[in-house]
């Protein structure tokens, strides 16, 4: 065969792999593929159930409640002139977006793998809908955010929305994005190493506890100054801190938290892409 | 026009559990990749012989497959169990990647592996289809156009706004095989599916394929046990035994050769004959009032005896299952109808005799298995084949064969 005739060739499947082998065209060719996710994942969810969507509303809802009542009731946290439950609030909506995106794209190659094992599509659209179809869930908890916020403004809380509201979005992709990472990096490890799936659970848990979700970070730096550095260097921390900052006018803003927070996400991301490139090949002789 | 091109396709996997010892091998191949040596597990590793126990952590299930795929051609894949088909599947519809080697293709692969991936239970009928085509690769855009021949083929009108887990698993499979059927891919990999549904939905689907295959001119690759179907559908095939490539050509050829390397007749392997309650002494194909050996002829009766070693007063049944060259079951028979040997143990001979004209000439094939109580103890396929010869004619007479397995002494007669 000569060499121009090799060059015609669609497409390889060979042994030798690149470090980073992302192919955005035939990703974009399946982009129906992408739509259907989401809508099966978000429309089939609360299927022969009695509430439906409202679970999406009675599950930060009640969270928060709890957390008002124990951290701000009975453990007196301050949280400044916002009212404590649209405070919590604020937090858990945002850290549900992060733990719901991490935890079900950790599952990715285990739970897809009868259907990884059977037909090639590009993988990633996976974690991708996953991503995708908790946005939209987020979305519809923002709006009962939302709805709180202006009956306590009617009821002459003191609520400082301010303009880098604008950049709220930005946030939220932030959130999305390291979800996606991890969750990547994780689920990759998981088809080997089943030793994470348990960590993965309550690790989230433990790492609710260093963001920033039930308290502000100020406090923490004031009450634990000995190991503050802990949530410091965390950067869901920042994002939490940002958005109630963008939503409620409470806390601190701080650009080297963002832009730090922007380094770690890239370079997480980065890690994933590349990790589950590399494991999407042949994880389906380990899984 | 070369469609596509395999080369030096191994695929190597790990034997026994992943456990403990997977870090260190995992971290060994990395130190070998960081100074740039091969992997050193490459090495190692033994042909993929289901019945010999390994000497090796590492089992190769291809080894250094090469082949060429003209387009429009209808390529049979055909092997025993554990020949490596599937894994030369998986490999083609990038489920996994070849251990080395590569394949190259200048058309879209789409594979219809096992129908009804990605079906999801909650959805209606209609709503995955769309799903599931969009899995195996099409638009939503090309899906809208079928849809009404979709939903036709299957069959299934009356359900498509029905969830599907109210579908009974016949109409998931029809409704699964129609969504693949309207599949317009460059290559198009089919395993075994035409064991699927009722016989009036297989016609159908055999129907389809040849449609595929031969009416558009679409390059497939069929791999399947139907002897019958792989004939009637391929233009070439390969033959895979333990992980290589032993026949590559013309598709009644490479049809011969498996079944001729499927029969190694004259060595049945007594180990896997055996267990805690029975062992197997020796089994024997021959005609009646003549020794073992000695050609058998269409006006034989033909013995089948077993001698057997038993253990345990279980009540163990013998049963023989006669097939024809194409492995079409013919008859079964089990011994625990005629004999009750419960009280038994020790050596022991049963004989079965197949009357003479029931058999015609040709071919045959015995699955000898043993049942305790309602279940199978063991049963192994195709450990002996027999040939049945034309008896002696008078001069004149038709001296070719007649069509069918059978050939029974029947009598026209004038009324």
């Amino acid at each position: 065969m000569s060499k121009k005739d090799d060059d015609i060739w669609l497409y390889t499947i060979s042994s030798k792999r690149k470090l980073i082998d992302f192919n955005f065209k035939e990703i974009w060719r399946y982009r129906d593929l992408l739509i259907l996710f989401v809508k099966r994942d978000v429309v089939t969810v609360y299927k022969q159930t009695v509430l439906g969507p409202l679970w999406y509303l009675i599950q930060p809802l009640f969270t928060a409640l709890t957390f008002t009542l124990i951290f701000n009731k009975v453990a007196n946290i301050e949280t400044g002139t916002v009212p404590p439950f649209l405070f919590n609030l604020a937090g858990v909506t945002i850290w549900n977006y992060f733990s719901t995106c991490l935890s079900s794209t950790s599952d990715t190659f285990k739970s897809n793998a009868a259907i990884f094992g059977k037909v090639y599509f590009p993988r990633i659209i996976v974690p991708l809908s996953i991503i995708l179809s908790n946005l939209m869930k987020f979305g519809i908890q923002l709006l009962i955010f939302i709805a709180f916020c202006i009956y306590y403004y009617l009821n002459g809380a003191e609520i400082n929305i301010k303009s880098s509201i604008l950049f709220f979005p930005f946030i939220v992709l932030l959130m999305g994005l390291l979800g996606l990472g991890l969750g990547m990096i994780i689920s990759s490890l998981v088809t080997k190493y089943r030793d994470l799936k348990f960590l993965v659970s309550f690790g989230i848990q433990l790492l609710m506890y260093v963001s920033a979700v039930m308290y502000p970070l100020a406090l923490m730096r004031e009450k634990l100054p000995a190991i503050a550095w802990v949530v410091e260097y965390n950067p869901l921390a920042y994002v939490i801190e940002t958005a109630r900052y963008m939503l409620l006018g409470t806390g601190d803003f701080s650009w080297f938290g963002i832009l730090y927070t922007v380094i770690v996400t890239l370079v997480i991301l980065m890690l994933g892409i590349v990790i589950f490139n590399r494991t999407e090949k042949t994880f389906i002789d380990t899984v | 026009m070369v469609i596509l091109k395999a080369e030096n396709i191994s695929k190597q996997y790990r034997l026994g559990l992943v456990g403990t010892g997977t870090i260190s091998h995992d971290l060994n191949r990395w130190w070998a990749g960081i100074r740039g040596k091969e992997d050193p597990y490459l090495k190692v590793g033994a042909v993929n012989d289901r019945s010999t126990k390994a000497d090796s952590d590492y089992v190769w299930a291809l080894q250094d497959i090469n082949f060429e795929v003209q387009q429009g051609e209808v390529l049979g894949i055909i092997g025993k169990n554990g020949a490596g088909k599937s894994t030369l599947l998986k490999i083609l519809s990038r489920v996994t990647i070849p251990t080395t080697g590569e394949i190259k293709t200048k058309g879209r692969i789409a594979s219809l592996l096992e129908v009804g991936t990605g079906f999801h239970p909650e959805l209606t009928g209609k709503e995955n289809i769309y799903l599931n085509g969009a899995i195996l690769g099409m638009t939503k855009a090309e899906i809208k156009a079928k849809e009404t021949e979709i939903i036709e083929f299957s069959g299934c009108e009356r359900y498509v706004d029905t969830p599907v887990k109210r579908y009974s698993s016949g109409m998931r499979v029809r409704l699964a095989f129609a969504v693949a059927a309207f599949l317009e891919p460059d290559i198009l990999v089919i395993d075994e599916v035409l064991a699927v549904g009722d016989a009036e939905f297989q016609k159908k689907a055999i129907g389809k394929m040849q449609d595929i295959s031969k009416g558009d001119g679409r390059t497939v690759l069929f791999v399947s046990h139907n002897m019958a179907a792989v004939k009637s559908l391929c233009t070439r095939a390969i033959v895979l035994e333990h992980g290589t490539t032993v026949f590559e050509g013309e598709t009644d050829e490479a049809v011969d050769f498996y079944l001729k390397e499927r029969k190694i007749s004259d060595k049945i392997d007594y180990s896997r004959l055996s267990s805690s309650n029975i062992e197997i002494k020796s089994i024997n194909v021959f005609a009646k009032s003549k020794s073992v050996g000695q050609p058998i002829y269409m006006d034989d009766d033909v013995i089948v005896k077993v001698d057997f070693f038993k253990k345990s007063n279980d009540n163990i049944g013998l049963n023989i299952r006669i097939k024809d060259d194409s492995e079409n079951f013919l008859f079964t028979h089990g011994s625990l109808n005629d004999i009750d040997n419960s009280k038994d143990i020790g050596e022991l001979s049963y004989l079965i005799e197949i009357p003479k004209h029931i058999l015609n000439q040709g071919e045959f094939l015995l699955d000898f298995g043993c049942v305790i109580g309602k279940s199978f103890h063991f049963i192994e396929e195709n450990i002996l084949s027999f040939v049945i010869y034309p008896e002696n004619k008078e001069l004149g007479s038709y001296m070719g064969k007649s069509k069918g397995v059978f050939k029974l002494k029947l009598n026209w007669e004038k009324c």
